[in-house]
């Protein structure tokens, strides 16, 4: 079984966040990155089931030069090799045109399987692995939280809204994006790290696909708060006893 | 050219972000003096869109099919391309729910363009139309700006638009006949169904604290347990800690959770990501405790610690335990 993972490299989860002076983007100089979170589970995901039916697990990054981080990283962890679509501006594209970058790479390997993390936590669109999916002509089914494969058929469990769940069945070669939760990321160890070294790395130059994106990001910005949030200040056991007199005279709650 | 909305149900049960959706086509058609729209898929819709035709509205499409009986990407892809090809519509709004991004993306990649997820509001520049969205979990705001003749597509997250706010009054329902085949829907879908039993009803807890990430591990949980038992609340907590197995998942409140509204809500090491919020921002009251001055969680806070909580719940739970801070009325 050939198993494509697509992750994407985003500023680690804890970065404090300033907008560049041209209002477009935010400004990553600085920043530390790692592999979107989601992300981690479509690559565990994709790691499990190559071991399970054997082939091979292949990742797949589209971004500038910083991501060959994440891609070591995944290799490390397991992946067998790696497909890096070099693109200076991703952030700059529509899902659509991001999209077709990756469809592009992905077309000539007929994977049987294709994964996506349900989302990135930097543009957060939750697009990609849909629009992979019609690009490259595979059936999908998103939001899974258990794959199964099984005699050239994909068994998917879906997780739907206010705590319900669905079986969906289709034939492979398909797509998935997987839900946070499916399973527990493994780290990569010494010897993965050593290995993942001489793996083989494909770099594949970005070709922009013609056509207009149809919107375009004009600003980002830091919201302003709708909201008065009484901050209560002072060491914590001062704030403590702010709190819990305002919480008990003020919104009269305890 | 209009402004179509395209609501969401299943087993003909309305799913209640529909009217939201109808109601954002009707201010956005009234504001871009556009005629606005509605559209309901699936089989044996037709009471579903009469129902419709009791809003104001210039037109309703029943769009049937019995291939369109149980969800399917494919399905429902195929049949409201051909609704959106018969229409000709400049801006068709969603819900944004599980079901649209599930098939949303791929509908607007067929018909050659990329749809604007998750949009929190609009605005109108010089009669130009600006769509605001979230980037990085709501910390940061962008807008956009449509461009061209479209179709453009557009899901709204829930609670940006008021269902409260849709204007009754009377529209003309059309059925759309669409062309559907078997050989077309590669997808077998089952009946959906619940796990058996939720053993935690946080619906119905007047008092709730909530663990975020900024817990970091496994054996920290203890303190934030002593602050909901000092407050007679039960203990939730955001997906993370329910993804690490940390706490059950029927402890885990936002949109893939539950949904709750108690009179006190204690988010602790909580950002505040889109998905965690929509899940708790109606509750009467909410504190957040988060060593980020700029966590989005504090977007919806009425009293706000900046600090660490590590720190700050023992203290918490020492003044919540001195002589005569007994609470009233446990819960």
């Amino acid at each position: 079984m050939k198993i494509i993972v697509c992750i994407k490299q985003v500023p680690a989860r804890d970065s404090l966040l300033r907008i560049d002076p041209a209002a477009s983007w935010i400004q990553e100089a600085g920043l530390n990155y790692e592999i979107n979170e989601p992300d981690t589970y479509a690559l565990e995901e994709g790691l499990r089931l190559k071991e399970k039916h054997g082939g091979e697990t292949v990742v797949l990054s589209a971004g500038p030069a910083r991501a060959g981080q994440a891609i070591r990283e995944a290799l490390a962890k397991g992946a067998d090799r790696a497909i890096h679509v070099e693109c200076d501006n991703l952030n700059a594209l529509s899902p659509l045109e991001a999209g077709k970058l990756m469809a592009g790479a992905i077309a000539p390997e007929s994977p049987d399987l294709v994964l996506t993390g349900l989302q990135s936590d930097d543009a957060g669109y939750g697009q990609t692995g849909v629009i992979l999916a019609e690009l490259l002509g595979l059936p999908h089914a998103t939001l899974a939280i258990e794959i199964e494969a099984r005699e050239g058929a994909l068994r998917v469990k879906r997780e739907l809204e206010g705590g319900w769940f669905q079986y969906v069945e289709m034939p492979l070669p398909a797509l998935a994006t997987v839900q946070s939760g499916i399973n527990r990321p493994r780290y990569a160890t010494l010897m993965g790290i050593k290995r993942a070294k001489n793996k083989e790395v494909r770099h594949v130059p970005a070709v922009p696909a013609p056509g207009a994106p149809g919107f375009q990001v004009t600003r980002v910005y830091l919201p302003e708060r709708g909201k008065q949030t009484q901050l209560l200040d002072g060491n914590p056991r001062e704030a403590a006893a702010r709190l819990v007199e305002k919480l008990r005279f003020e919104a009269r709650v305890l | 050219m209009s402004v179509l909305a395209i609501l969401e149900q299943r087993e003909g049960q309305w799913n209640q972000a529909s009217f939201e959706t109808l109601a954002a086509a009707q201010q956005l058609g009234a504001e871009l003096g556009r005629a606005a729209r509605v559209a309901v898929a699936g089989r044996g819709v037709g009471t579903l869109a009469a129902e419709l035709g009791g809003y104001s509205l210039e037109r309703v499409y029943s769009v049937d099919h019995e291939l369109l009986a149980e969800y399917t990407p494919d399905g429902y892809s195929l049949a409201l391309r051909q609704l959106i090809a018969a229409v000709d519509p400049w801006l068709v709004l969603f819900p944004h729910t599980y079901q649209t991004r599930d098939f949303g993306p791929k509908l607007a990649t067929a018909l050659g363009t990329a749809m604007i997820s998750d949009v929190i509001a609009h605005r109108l520049d010089g009669g130009e139309l600006t769509l605001v969205r979230q980037l990085f979990q709501g910390k940061i705001n962008a807008d956009i700006r449509l461009s061209g003749n479209g179709p453009h597509l557009a899901s709204l997250q829930a609670g940006a638009y008021r269902a409260t706010s849709a204007r009754r009054g009377q529209a003309p329902v059309e059925t759309v006949t669409v062309e559907l085949g078997a050989g077309q829907i590669r997808t077998r879908p089952q009946k959906p169904f619940r796990e058996s039993g939720r053993v935690v009803d946080l619906t119905s807890a007047e008092r709730i604290v909530a663990v975020g990430r900024g817990i970091k591990e496994a054996e920290n949980l203890a303190l934030v347990r002593k602050l909901a038992e000092a407050l007679g609340a039960e203990l939730a907590a955001s997906r993370p800690i329910c993804d690490n197995g940390w706490l059950p998942m029927d402890r885990q409140v936002g949109s893939s959770g539950q949904t709750v509204a108690p009179k006190l809500y204690v988010a602790v090491g909580i950002s505040g990501a889109i998905q965690h919020l929509v899940g708790m921002k109606g509750s009467k009251t909410i504190v957040a405790i988060n060593r980020d001055p700029e966590a989005p969680v504090f977007e919806v806070a009425d009293y706000g610690i900046v600090g660490d909580l590590f720190q700050v719940v023992p203290a918490l739970v020492e003044e919540l335990q001195k002589p005569g801070q007994a609470l009233s009325g446990q819960p």
